[in-house]
């Protein structure tokens, strides 16, 4: 395929339709709507069915027959609507099926708007719903990134039989640049005998749900699954470290406040200041062993965030108490502009002096 | 160049081609050469990237914004503020519409329908970026012409070739898209009005291309975006 101009809603579909995504079931919400609309035009003309469903709700417990039935199956949705599939989700993850969950996140709580936001880190990297579990999170920077790492999250979801999530905000569901469908790597995965589309081919019965009543097969049970858990964090981290070496401040920033972290410390170079940038692309396993290493010259870290502060958190427990961690955010639906960054550096600085 | 068009200008195409942006521009350049635009923002497609939220910026440079009845920029409300009749009413303005993409977006033109007065008033010009997966050849683009036209009623006038990468445009990406416009003009009788472009482009056109070359400056996207 060749290089196209594509809006990141769209490139999320045709990135799982290139992955093999069979099912979509979904309903309709801002700012993530041309998804659905792509894969029900798309889809169909690939061999998959589009289903709209009555609710979110409905949506992901039909994610979790697909799921179980053995094929490769996505959902997506904004987040009110993330907020109802949590019940699903959590019931996903008892039961170790795979699945994508898109969330083109906006502002909240509640209705909120539809402006982009990052105030959905806690209920993403938490599990929102209830129980002992988390799911890999992916967090996309371009439109570029979206698509390789919807392609990798489906082959992450089989590996580890558990549920994705693609955490962007509005802005990355909204926004144009342009995309190549390069083929990524791909991972040997495991059989799918558990799933019932087997069973059935050899007329054997199978039973899948996340009900385990007796405390002695329950805890297990956890057990299994939180070893998988170990395996994904010593596996699975992604991050990248930029102009981190003898920065005086290193910003912390995921999805569109990245690129406007990269934009600020271009303008803080003209000023004589380096701005140093973590920025995780998994938000869950968190990349904490990007802290590992701080330049002596490096007075403190700065969580951007378009939230309250949510990731700070998290930031907080990879500093491990070392040095001062600062805070910026917009939350509500406003995007910070540069320039925003900048004046918070210098303030952090001229404090420091 | 501009003063040259019909007086009601509609902008339409694909969405994500770049409706907006040039849109915008058209404005604010009949501006400077002494119109009176009024730029009509239709778009009840798109939640984000639609002209309302640059108003302040427009109305500064002699643009005349009429939009959403609702005050909040960012509400995904179809609704249209009556404003909006006086781009088809008011003869003296020079008049800019900028609509949602696709059919869903031309559908809104039928409100107005009962306002069009003579066709040799408006211009419907079609939007082409021949990096957008649904025109990327001329069959796509003239399966577009024929719903939008089936649509609201009114012909395309004008083909607009605004083919570009976004920020990383080179020449050849507007020269691509001057051959598909161009085999697309041929097809239709459709005639090719502007290629449009960053102005810093200009120099590396070939001469057919310069002579309908539309300059523009980017307002719908932040610096960070690339």
């Amino acid at each position: 395929m060749e290089k196209m101009l594509m809006k990141g809603n769209e490139a999320v579909g045709a990135a799982a339709i290139k992955a093999g995504c069979k099912y979509f079931f979904g309903y309709p919400i801002t700012p993530q709507n041309e998804l659905p609309e792509y894969m029900s035009r798309e889809l169909p003309k690939n061999g998959g069915t589009y289903l709209q469903a009555e609710s979110e709700i409905g949506a992901i417990n039909m994610v979790f027959g697909a799921a179980g039935a053995g094929a490769r199956v996505m959902t997506s949705s904004s987040s009110p609507g993330i907020a109802l599939k949590q019940e699903g989700i959590s019931y996903l993850c008892g039961a170790e099926l795979p699945c994508v969950i898109v969330n083109m996140s906006r502002s909240g709580p509640g209705l909120g708007g539809i402006q982009p936001a990052q105030g959905d880190y806690f209920q993403a990297t938490r599990g929102g719903g209830n129980g002992d579990y988390y799911t890999p999170v992916y967090a996309p920077a371009s439109i570029q990134e979206t698509v390789d790492l919807v392609q990798e999250a489906f082959d992450v979801a089989d590996t580890y039989r558990t549920p994705v999530i693609i955490l962007g905000d509005g802005m990355i569901g909204q926004m144009m640049e342009s995309v190549e469908f390069k083929d990524i790597q791909k991972r040997r995965l495991p059989q799918k005998d558990w799933a019932l589309k087997e069973h059935v081919e050899k007329g054997s019965k199978k039973l899948i749900n996340s009900l385990y009543i007796k405390p002695e097969e329950m805890e297990p049970h956890l057990q299994k699954i939180f070893g998988k858990y170990d395996v994904i964090k010593k596996e699975e981290v992604r991050y990248e470290k930029f102009n981190c070496e003898g920065a005086d401040v290193v910003a912390v920033a995921y999805g569109t406040v990245s690129r406007i972290v990269r934009n600020a410390i271009k303008k803080l170079e003209e000023d004589g200041i380096k701005l140093g940038l973590i920025r995780p692309i998994t938000l869950w396993p968190f990349p904490f062993e990007a802290f590992d290493e701080i330049s002596p010259e490096t007075k403190a870290f700065l969580s951007v965030e378009m939230s309250m502060g949510q990731m700070i958190d998290d930031v907080k427990i990879a500093n491990a108490g070392r040095l001062p961690v600062e805070f910026y955010g917009r939350p509500g639906g406003i995007v910070p502009k540069p320039i925003e960054v900048v004046d918070k550096v210098k303030e952090i600085l001229g404090g420091a002096k | 160049m501009l003063k040259e068009d019909r007086r009601v200008r509609i902008i339409c195409g694909h969405y994500g081609s770049g409706k907006t942006e040039f849109a915008v521009n058209y404005a604010v350049k009949l501006a400077a050469e002494g119109g009176h635009p009024m730029l009509a923002d239709i778009d009840v497609i798109n939640p984000y990237f639609r002209s309302r939220e640059r108003s302040a910026e427009l109305e500064k440079l002699g643009v005349r914004v009429a939009a959403s009845s609702t005050s909040a920029t960012s509400l995904d409300l179809p609704s249209i503020s009556a404003g909006v009749y006086s781009a088809f009413d008011d003869h003296s303005t020079d008049a800019v519409i900028d609509i949602g993409g696709d059919k869903g977006g031309i559908t809104v033109l039928n409100r107005f329908s009962d306002h069009f007065s003579s066709p040799a008033e408006y211009d419907l010009f079609f939007i082409i970026n021949a990096y957008r997966e649904a025109t990327k050849n001329a069959s796509q683009i003239t399966d577009y012409i024929d719903i939008f036209e089936n649509t609201c009623g009114l012909k395309v006038s004008g083909l607009i070739n605004n083919t570009h990468m976004l920020k990383s445009t080179v020449a050849d990406d507007i020269i691509n898209g001057y051959r598909l416009a161009f085999k697309v003009s041929e097809k239709t009788g459709i005639p090719l009005r502007y290629n449009s472009g960053m102005s810093g482009l200009y120099e590396k056109l070939p001469e057919e291309i310069k002579s309908r070359f539309f300059p523009m400056e980017l307002f719908m996207r932040d610096d960070w975006m690339s």
